[in-house]
């Protein structure tokens, strides 16, 4: 990404607003399982920051280093499998659990080394390339090499059996949400620091600019080799804790689909920042988990913003929101809330009109003969009848009709909340 | 020796396939320097439109073989003039992401109408009889006429690229952009058009092998990867490169699932002494190991090995 700056400023000096991020986080992982505290809850919680560690590691590849990888989910997979070997075997009632993330860390960077050593010589397509074949390699593999990856069962195991920790047995599912947390934590931290050493420094220049990168006297293999390192060994961690949380790993774990969602989802947060991957996780699984509930097109839907979102705002969420930055510090976000309810509040009810006809569609075509009812927004309609897609029809055709209408005054409206006024009157 | 043939036969029908894929996408990347995940989405886009027009709107197979191709094509010089246009400004990286996420997009629009289950597309019936026999493996007129097919588009698409006027300035215009468009053509249309006409042998490919090789809607993934190996495997922008890759992809897979030579045979064979108790061996799963196991991911393999020792492939001139 050549117009992706993250954050160059401010070198080396680490302030009092450097650090309130991390400990709103902080805060905001010990206080959540309070609030949010039934089972299943904290299970979508301990997945989303399995995929927030995951998501860290895939972008300092795409983001930090501009290294687009089709196979990223191998070395979470890796670590995974590792760590549910270990969590079999006959010692590891001497393993406390809480070390068991580095042990499928450590693995993820033995085989990222592996991997890297030949796959880092060229960036992009060639990168890309050899990610992809690798991927789908190891994908095969896990179905030919029973021993280690247990063919297409997978290996499970249990948690409870390693050594217990000040009493901790990890049973309960706070208490491993709270040892996911703080992994979660310490690998973000670690992360966050890694972007700041030389190296990482380095990383943005070798994405930016290889040729210029060399001439200075780096060599951009190296540098690529090291931050594809660093990631497979944070991928590896977010392994040991999914082996953790799921205590099972399967082929599902570590092929080209995996690799492709987390592609997915670091792109949807935002690969310009550090801290895009994290809302891209944190909306994906919310996706998941409330769309995939409501309705069995939720990957359409996901498909269709992934792609909306490239097309139109490829700096992702976290874009979006910073873009709001220059607004914000003149002191003139409240000009914008007006035209953002006249114009994206329309376009909304358009989109959700678009999505009943959709799902009248799927309806038409799932449900058995006979069958005409559906319940769409808790109202019951007959989709046989032709006045139920007038009406999905002229919803979504009006709503788009008037956001459209009300486009230019919104891109005004931001216009001006974006300059500087002047003195002298009028906006220049 | 009869087995031999017949796999040359069904080799050549596979390879003749990916080439009328791979010889599309080699073009377009030549075209935008981007690789197009969703080249194989044309296909299947293909596949489904020729069972539309040929079973349900009652044109017949031929019907389906000439109109699917064309909405194929149309749709994907839409898709470049209003979607990778838009990306390119963004860099590479988008756009090679855009890709992939409108192959995902295809493959659940593709669930949304048809449905996740394969479609009952088949073949003509009169072009479903055996053409002739080899020892006793009958040869399916549908293969001949495949390869038959795939051979007038390659024999169509090299006069046109290397004979006509429209080719020169093509090849003109791939390779220098800014000065065919000094001389006045339209390269931003040039570039369209080659879009479009690649999507459309995508879709040309997908009418003619959905009835042998199965529709449904993971045909895209399954096939797409193996895609992208070949005119990686071939050289990245060669015409020749992607129709030699995908001559030796396809005969390399087809032999590779026939042939059942067991690893243990070869193991046994330089020496080694297969263990008594097989399931207590570290090495267990390299004694049960046969060829057809790992006749899938073979072109993987070499592809690995192709970038690892000849990143610039077999008949490609540049690097990356």
């Amino acid at each position: 990404m050549s117009t992706a700056s993250t954050n160059t400023r401010s070198y080396g000096a680490i302030g009092i607003g450097t650090l309130m991020p991390w400990i709103i986080g902080a805060i905001i992982l010990i206080v959540l399982p309070l609030l949010l505290g039934s089972r299943g809850q904290l299970t979508i919680m301990s997945q989303m920051a399995i995929i927030v560690v995951f998501a860290l590691a895939y972008n300092m590849l795409l983001g930090q280093g501009g290294m687009l990888s089709f196979g990223h989910a191998v070395y979470m997979g890796m670590g995974s499998f590792l760590c549910l070997h270990v969590m079999n075997a006959s010692y590891f009632g001497s393993v406390p659990l809480p070390i068991l993330p580095l042990i499928g860390g450590l693995f993820g960077l033995v085989i990222a080394m592996i991997i890297g050593s030949f796959s880092t010589r060229s960036a992009g397509t060639v990168f890309a390339m050899i990610t992809l074949g690798i991927g789908e390699l190891m994908a095969a593999c896990v179905l030919i090499i029973v021993v280690f990856f247990g063919g297409e069962e997978g290996i499970n195991g249990y948690r409870d059996e390693g050594l217990p920790v000040f009493g901790l047995e990890f049973i309960s599912q706070l208490e491993v949400f709270y040892l996911i947390a703080f992994w979660l934590f310490v690998s973000a931290a670690l992360m966050f620091l890694f972007s700041r050493t030389p190296v990482g420094r380095m990383a943005n220049a070798v994405r930016d600019n290889p040729e210029r990168a060399q001439f200075l006297g780096y060599s951009a293999r190296w540098v690529r080799f090291v931050s594809f390192s660093a990631s497979g060994f944070f991928c590896g961690i977010a392994g040991g804790l999914s082996a953790i949380l799921f205590e099972i790993a399967t082929e599902s774990d570590l092929n080209v689909t995996a690799s492709g969602v987390i592609l997915l989802i670091v792109f949807l947060g935002g690969v310009g920042f550090f801290w895009g991957p994290i809302i891209g996780a944190v909306v994906f699984i919310l996706l998941q988990t409330v769309l995939g509930l409501q309705t069995h097109l939720w990957e359409l839907y996901v498909g269709v913003i992934f792609v909306g979102m490239v097309m139109f705002f490829p700096s992702g969420l976290a874009g979006i929101i910073m873009a709001h930055a220059v607004a914000m510090k003149l002191g003139k976000l409240n000009l914008l809330i007006r035209p953002y309810l006249t114009c994206v509040l329309p376009a909304i009810v358009g989109v959700l009109g678009l999505c009943g006809l959709v799902e009248m569609i799927f309806h038409m075509r799932e449900a058995p003969t006979g069958d005409t009812e559906m319940t769409l927004f808790w109202t019951a309609i007959d989709t046989h009848h032709i006045w139920a897609w007038l009406v999905f029809g002229g919803i979504a055709a009006g709503g788009i009709l008037l956001a459209r209408h009300q486009a230019p005054i919104l891109k005004e409206a931001w216009d001006q909340a974006n300059t500087i006024d002047t003195p002298a009157g009028g906006t220049s | 020796m009869d087995l031999i043939l017949v796999n040359l036969i069904d080799g050549l029908v596979f390879g003749l396939l990916l080439f009328m894929l791979s010889s599309g996408l080699t073009l377009i990347f030549s075209m935008m320097g981007v690789l197009n995940f969703a080249h194989a989405s044309f296909y299947m886009l293909g596949a489904y439109f020729g069972y539309q027009i040929s079973t349900v709107l009652g044109l017949g197979f031929i019907g389906g073989l000439i109109v699917a191709p064309i909405i194929v094509g149309i749709a994907g010089a839409g898709i470049e003039r209003y979607g990778l246009r838009r990306v390119h400004q963004y860099g590479h990286v988008p756009e090679l992401i855009f890709t992939f996420g409108l192959a995902l997009l295809i493959q659940e629009v593709v669930k949304l109408f048809w449905g996740q289950n394969q479609i009952p597309y088949f073949e003509p019936a009169y072009l479903d009889f055996a053409l002739f026999s080899v020892g006793d493996n009958a040869i399916k007129a549908y293969k001949v006429f495949m390869i038959f097919i795939s051979l007038i588009i390659f024999g169509g698409l090299l006069y046109i690229l290397t004979k006509t006027r429209i080719g020169m300035i093509i090849q003109a215009a791939l390779s220098y952009p800014k000065t065919v468009e000094a001389l006045g053509h339209n390269v931003p249309f040039i570039f369209m058009g080659v879009f479009g006409v690649g999507t459309a042998l995508a879709g040309v490919a997908g009418v003619i092998a959905g009835p042998a090789l199965g529709t449904f809607p993971g045909m895209a993934f399954t096939l797409g990867s193996i895609v992208f190996v070949t005119i990686v495997v071939g050289g990245l922008g060669s015409l020749w490169g992607a129709l030699l890759a995908s001559l030796l992809i396809g005969w390399m897979t087809t032999f590779a699932a026939s042939y059942n030579i067991k690893m243990s045979s070869i193991l046994e064979g330089i020496g080694f002494s297969k263990p008594e108790v097989l399931s207590d061996s570290m090495f267990q799963d390299l004694w049960t190991l046969t060829l057809p196991q790992i006749g899938p991911i073979l072109p993987y393999l070499l592809m690995v090995l192709i970038l690892v020792f000849r990143p610039q492939g077999l008949l490609g001139k540049r690097e990356s």
